[in-house]
């Protein structure tokens, strides 16, 4: 290593700013927490103080527990999430793998016709969807939003699985053929294990933005028994905007399992996108 | 044998997709393009040509708005491309220094806010911007600036900025990673070698790097593009359908998602909806094709 790209000056200042931009970043989840645990006296009185053994309170998660179903919705955005993503990687892996693996006509079109997708955004025919959704009556059903984030999912997914799969051995798998397997089969025992790490990057990949939606459930299913958390959150501050303990509780529990998955799967996701999957 | 049987296998593989992708996806996508071609006169359906989009562009009533809504998208869409992408990549370019410790913690922790709802997002800076509570108040306070502050989502002239800043705020992880990931596979050799003719540091950078990840940025820039132009969440959590002040945070997705549902009194209308839904279309079809063809054609790539 060179000594010409290291000098203790410029290693305090590069930590100044990093140190400083994290705090920017993490400041405002801080601020909600904190405050979330206090009465309301405390809440203005010295926002910037963390709870003590005077100012602690609860009653902000009372009146959330009380009055909106959290977790009913909580339910309903992993179902949806879930649902969303088992779907997005089965389909996706058996589209990818018919377009890596078999040369048939149309092949390269039907690759383009699937990765239109990656760059228009589904938002654009929500017309269309809703419409389509009340003909078949599937408008509030949590199945109208895992068909559209399924849909939505596919063309990356398709994508990114097909290009690792491309480089799984052939030999491997006509040695599969020569001993009498099925090409389902061969897909199932012996390529799906084989892109387990890539089918793990586009779970992640899907999982945020799935599961933060606002849009689709607020179009597609509002009703009360299928709200997702993001909804169910944005309709309960909505409602309780001047019960300040009540909304920074919301806030929080809402910010909540998003924070335990990130800590979850942060490995995942930081090494999906610095492994060059997306270039 | 001359008649190539059908792998039926083949068509099991690509059905399931491209059943979904077509049905929820491209149909609805081309149906919407064709519903702004009709309107709804007494409860039945007329097919009117372009005539939506006439009304859309030139109508005093709904021009104002859909002009004001493209030009604060525009706005949008610029403080994003001088403030976000410019910080991704000094994070990015400081987070890369080989020797950088707790790099993994710093880049998780810049992360977050990322990974949070635009609810989430949109709330708590709310709150925190508030007269009410104090907290931004007394922090200008601290350092002496306290004449600077202003209720800034409350106020026309700063509302919509205020507002790409917070989003600014929100989605500065994601080219911080792409850019990080680029850097990081820069190879060792060609740095070395701008060191034996004396280029380090920030010249380095300048020099060497950053032409280097030119492509990357490009497509975070089209990514960029194409997020801000579908963009709704933030300004629906934020200041509600109207996106208010006066409309001055209304952007295109709020505009046809009011128009499309209605709101107060008037009427929902899907019609007029498809048609902004369609002028969404073009425009993020026109920057998809600016990408393809115009930058991402004539960008120089290096052999790395």
């Amino acid at each position: 290593m060179n000594k010409a790209r290291s000098n203790p000056l410029n290693t305090v200042m590069m930590h100044g700013a990093l140190i400083l931009y994290t705090l920017i970043a993490l400041f405002p989840v801080f601020v909600i927490l904190i405050n979330s645990f206090k009465d309301r006296r405390a809440i203005f009185r010295e926002p910037l103080a963390l709870p003590n053994d005077e100012t602690f309170s609860m009653i902000g998660y009372q009146t959330v527990m009380k009055q909106g179903d959290f977790f009913l919705y909580f339910q309903n955005s992993m179902i949806v999430t879930v649902a969303s993503l088992f779907f997005i990687l089965l389909f996706g892996a058996m589209a990818a793998y018919a377009l890596s693996e078999y040369r048939f006509r149309g092949n390269m079109l039907m690759g383009l016709y699937l990765a239109l997708g990656i760059m228009i955004p589904i938002r654009i025919g929500t017309v269309a969807i809703l419409e389509m959704m009340v003909a078949t009556g599937l408008v509030n059903t949590l199945w109208a939003l895992i068909l559209v984030y399924t849909a939505q999912g596919l063309p990356l997914a398709v994508f990114i699985l097909s290009e690792f799969m491309r480089q799984i051995s052939d030999d491997l798998k006509n040695a599969g053929r020569i001993d009498g397997l099925s090409e389902y089969t061969i897909f199932l025992r012996l390529v799906l294990p084989l892109v387990r790490p890539a089918m793990a990057t586009v779970a992640v990949f899907n999982m945020i933005p799935i599961w933060n939606d606002l849009w689709f459930p607020l179009i597609l299913a509002p009703a009360e028994e299928t709200k997702t958390l993001t909804l169910g959150s944005q309709v309960f501050i909505g409602q309780f905007v001047t019960d300040w303990n009540a909304v920074l509780s919301a806030l929080s529990m809402a910010i909540l399992p998003v924070l335990i998955l990130y800590v979850i799967f942060s490995r995942q996701l930081i090494r999906g996108i610095t492994s060059g999957a997306v270039k | 044998m001359k008649r190539a049987r059908i792998r039926w296998h083949i068509l099991v593989f690509l059905a399931p997709a491209v059943t979904v992708y077509t049905a929820v996806m491209i149909f609805p996508l081309f149906n919407t393009l064709r519903l702004a071609l009709y309107t709804r006169i007494e409860q039945e359906r007329v097919f009117v040509g372009l005539e939506n989009f006439r009304t859309l562009f030139f109508d005093p009533i709904w021009a104002d708005q859909f002009w004001n809504a493209l030009g604060n998208n525009f706005w949008f869409f610029t403080l994003h491309m001088l403030v976000q992408n410019p910080i991704g990549i000094a994070l990015a370019a400081l987070l890369s220094h080989p020797r950088l410790r707790f790099a993994a913690l710093y880049r998780s922790a810049i992360f977050i806010p990322t990974i949070l709802s635009f609810v989430i997002v949109g709330f708590a800076w709310k709150l925190i911007l508030s007269p009410i509570w104090g907290i931004a108040p007394n922090m200008l306070d601290w350092v002496g600036l306290k004449s600077l502050y202003a209720p800034w989502l409350g106020r026309e002239e700063y509302a919509l900025t205020t507002l790409a800043l917070v989003s600014v705020w929100q989605f500065v992880g994601i080219p911080m990673m792409l850019i990080y990931a680029a850097l990081l596979s820069i190879p060792e050799e060609i740095l070395e070698a701008g060191e034996v003719d004396g280029i380090t540091g920030m010249a380095a950078f300048w020099k060497i790097k950053l032409p280097l990840i030119l492509p990357v940025i490009g497509i975070i820039s089209i990514l960029t593009f194409v997020g801000n132009f579908n963009a709704f969440d933030l300004i629906y959590a934020a200041q509600g359908a109207l996106a208010g002040p006066d409309f001055s945070t209304d952007i295109l997705g709020t505009f046809m998602y009011r128009t499309f549902f209605g709101f107060q009194l008037q009427l929902g209308d899907p019609h007029m909806g498809s048609a902004i839904a369609g002028a969404m279309f073009a425009i993020i079809l026109i920057g998809v094709c600016i990408y393809l063809f115009g930058i991402q054609t004539r960008m120089r790539r290096y052999q790395m």
